[in-house]
C-alpha cells in the first residue's frame, strides 16, 4: 500500500514516527504551516518556521525515504493578531520555492473580519502563483463556517478544483462536494473523524476527489491513521485500486496542480552510520 | 549527497531545451541589469549605508525570484549551475548573498555556498559558511567546506569543519584543499585521535575517512602525494 499523507505536521513528530510511517507505506507527505500551540508574536518567528519547512524538515524526511512538501500561509488563528498580520506581505517570496505545493492552511477559526481579509488575500496569492489552496474548516460552528468558506472561494479567482476543504465530517461533506472543491478528512484518535466513519462516508459519496490525512501534530494524534483507513477500506470490501486512489492518486492529483511535486526519494539506508539525524543534536 | 559539478553557460546550453535556454537568457539578462543598477547606485551613494531592514527582507528583485524558480525551469539537476551563473551575472554582493541565503531553501543556500569563492567579496561572507556549519543538514555542511572555506576559515573553525564532516558522514572529498591545510596540523591530528578513541571506546566504527585525514596531518616528508 503506497500512502501520501496530504496533511501532517512533522515538525511536531519524532524520527520514530518517520520510521513507522515508512514501514506503513507512507512515501510522501505535505506539511501545512499552522499554529504551534504557543502563539507567535512577530513575523520573524513565522519566517524561521517557514525556513524549517523548506530546509531541515525535508532533509529529515529524506533520511527516512519520504518525500516532503509543504504549504505556507498565515493561519487563521494568528491572522487575528495584528503583530503577525505582516506575514502576508512576505508570502510572495516564499510561494516561489520549489517544495511549496499550495497556500495553506488558510480558512476560518472564529470567523472574524481579520480572518476574512487573510482568507481572501491568500486565495488571491494562490491564484497569482498558480498554486492550489488548502483550506481548513473551523472546529467550532463548523457548518456555518463551511458555508462562509465556500462563499469566499466562489468570490475568489481560484477555481474550486484548486481548493481542498479539510477537516470535513458527516455534517459538512455534502455541501463541500457540491461546491466542486476537493474533500479532505482528518482522522483522529478521538475527535474530528475515525476510520470506520470515514469508510461509511466513502461508501456514500464515492472515492473521487476524496483525501484522507492524519493531521498528526503536537496534540493527541496518530501519524498512521492513513494506513488504518486503508486497512479499514479493504476490510469493508473496497478494492486495492480504491485504496490507492484515495491514499495516493487523489493527493498526487490535487497537489500536482502546483507542478512542483517531486516524489522520487531514495529508500533509507539502515546501515548508514554517517547520519546527522541518527546522531541527534550535537 | 554527492554534489553535481557546476556547469558553465556553454555546457548548460548544450543540455537545456529551447524553452529553458530562453528562460535562462532572460534570467541572466535581469541579473546583469541588476549588477549595472547596483554599480551605478553604489557610485552615487558610495558612503551611504547598505539597504536593510524589513523592506529589504520582503522586496525581491526579479532575478532573485528567478533564482528561487531555477530548478522548475531548467531542471533540478541544473539548479545549482543556473543559480551560480545568476549570482555571477548579478555580481552579487554581501546584501544579496545574505538575503538569498537567509531566505533560501536548502538547495538555494547550497548554491550560494558553492559560488562564494567566485565572487569578489573577500571574507565578508564567512557568517554564511559559519551558519551552514552549525546545521546538521549534510547537504549544507558539504557545500560549506569548499574553496571559500579553505581560503577564509581560521584554523580552529576549519578543524571543526573537518571533524564535523567525519561526524555527520560528509565525505572528506568535499573538503577543499584538505591535504594542503592539514599538512603538519598537530592539533587536528590530536582531535582526530581523540575522536577515534571515543568511537572505539563506545564499540563503534571509526569513520573510514579519518585515517586519510590523519595521514594528511603528518609532517611534509611523509605526506601522501594526492591532493584533495
Amino acid at each position: 500500500m503506497r500512502i501520501f499523507d496530504p496533511h501532517i505536521h512533522m515538525t511536531s513528530r519524532t524520527t520514530d514516527d518517520y520510521r513507522a510511517m515508512y514501514d506503513a507505506g507512507v512515501r510522501a507527505l505535505v506539511e501545512p504551516s499552522f499554529w504551534l500551540g504557543q502563539p507567535r508574536t512577530s513575523p520573524a518567528s513565522f519566517f524561521d518556521y517557514f525556513d524549517a519547512l523548506l530546509g531541515w524538515e525535508p532533509f529529515r524526511a529524506s533520511q527516512y525515504g519520504i518525500a516532503h512538501h509543504c504549504t505556507l500561509a498565515l493561519n487563521p488563528k494568528e491572522a487575528n493578531d495584528p503583530r503577525c498580520f505582516p506575514v502576508l506581505d512576505a508570502l510572495p517570496r516564499y510561494l516561489v520555492k520549489d517544495s511549496v505545493v499550495a497556500v495553506g492552511e488558510i480558512g476560518y477559526d472564529s470567523m472574524t473580519p481579520a480572518e476574512d481579509i487573510a482568507l481572501a488575500t491568500q486565495l488571491q496569492l494562490a491564484a497569482d502563483h498558480g498554486l492550489p489552496a488548502l483550506v481548513h474548516t473551523p472546529h467550532r460552528d463548523k457548518l456555518a463556517g463551511l458555508h462562509r468558506t465556500v462563499d469566499v472561494v466562489r468570490e475568489s479567482h481560484l477555481p474550486p478544483e484548486r481548493v481542498l476543504l479539510d477537516h470535513l465530517n458527516e455534517t459538512t461533506v455534502e455541501h463541500a462536494i457540491d461546491s466542486g472543491c476537493w474533500a479532505g478528512f482528518s482522522i483522529y484518535p478521538d475527535t474530528k473523524m475515525d476510520e470506520d466513519r470515514m469508510v461509511t462516508i466513502l461508501r456514500t459519496y464515492g472515492t473521487e476527489k476524496m483525501l484522507v490525512n492524519s493531521a498528526a501534530d503536537w496534540g493527541q494524534s496518530d501519524p498512521l491513521k492513513t494506513r488504518k483507513v486503508g486497512d479499514a477500506m479493504l476490510k469493508a470490501g473496497f478494492t486495492e485500486d480504491d485504496v490507492d486512489q484515495v491514499l495516493w492518486r487523489n493527493p498526487v492529483a490535487f497537489y500536482g496542480q502546483s507542478g512542483r511535486l517531486q516524489l522520487d526519494v531514495a529508500a533509507p539506508d539502515p546501515q548508514h552510520e554517517g547520519n546527522s539525524i541518527l546522531r541527534g543534536g550535537e | 549527497m554527492p554534489m553535481t559539478p557546476l556547469l558553465a553557460r556553454e555546457e548548460l546550453d548544450a543540455q537545456l531545451g529551447g524553452a529553458a535556454r530562453a528562460w535562462l537568457d532572460e534570467a541572466l539578462a535581469e541579473a546583469e541589469h541588476a549588477a549595472e543598477h547596483t554599480a551605478a547606485h553604489a557610485a552615487r551613494q558610495e558612503t551611504g549605508p547598505p539597504a536593510a531592514g524589513p523592506g529589504a527582507l520582503i522586496a525581491a528583485p526579479p532575478w532573485e525570484l528567478r533564482y528561487a524558480a531555477a530548478g522548475r525551469y531548467c531542471g533540478l539537476d541544473h539548479a545549482d549551475s543556473v543559480r551560480a551563473l545568476l549570482l555571477l551575472a548579478a555580481r552579487a554582493g554581501l546584501p544579496a548573498l545574505t538575503r538569498l541565503y537567509d531566505q533560501g531553501t536548502a538547495a538555494e543556500r547550497r548554491a550560494v555556498l558553492r559560488t562564494l569563492h567566485r565572487l569578489d567579496i573577500g571574507s565578508a561572507a564567512l557568517p554564511l559558511v559559519e551558519d551552514a556549519l552549525r546545521t546538521n543538514d549534510t547537504r549544507l555542511v558539504a557545500a560549506a567546506v569548499g574553496p571559500y572555506a579553505a581560503a577564509h576559515l581560521d584554523a580552529h573553525q576549519w578543524r571543526h569543519a573537518v571533524l564535523k564532516c567525519l561526524f555527520t558522514g560528509v565525505p572528506v572529498d568535499c573538503v577543499d584543499a584538505l591535504a594542503r591545510r592539514a599538512l603538519g596540523d598537530l592539533e587536528l591530528a590530536r582531535m582526530l585521535g581523540d575522536f577515534a578513541a571515543e568511537r572505539t571506546a563506545a564499540g563503534r566504527d571509526v569513520p573510514a575517512d579519518l585515517a586519510y585525514v590523519l595521514s594528511c596531518t603528518a609532517p611534509a616528508t611523509t605526506v601522501p602525494s594526492q591532493e584533495s
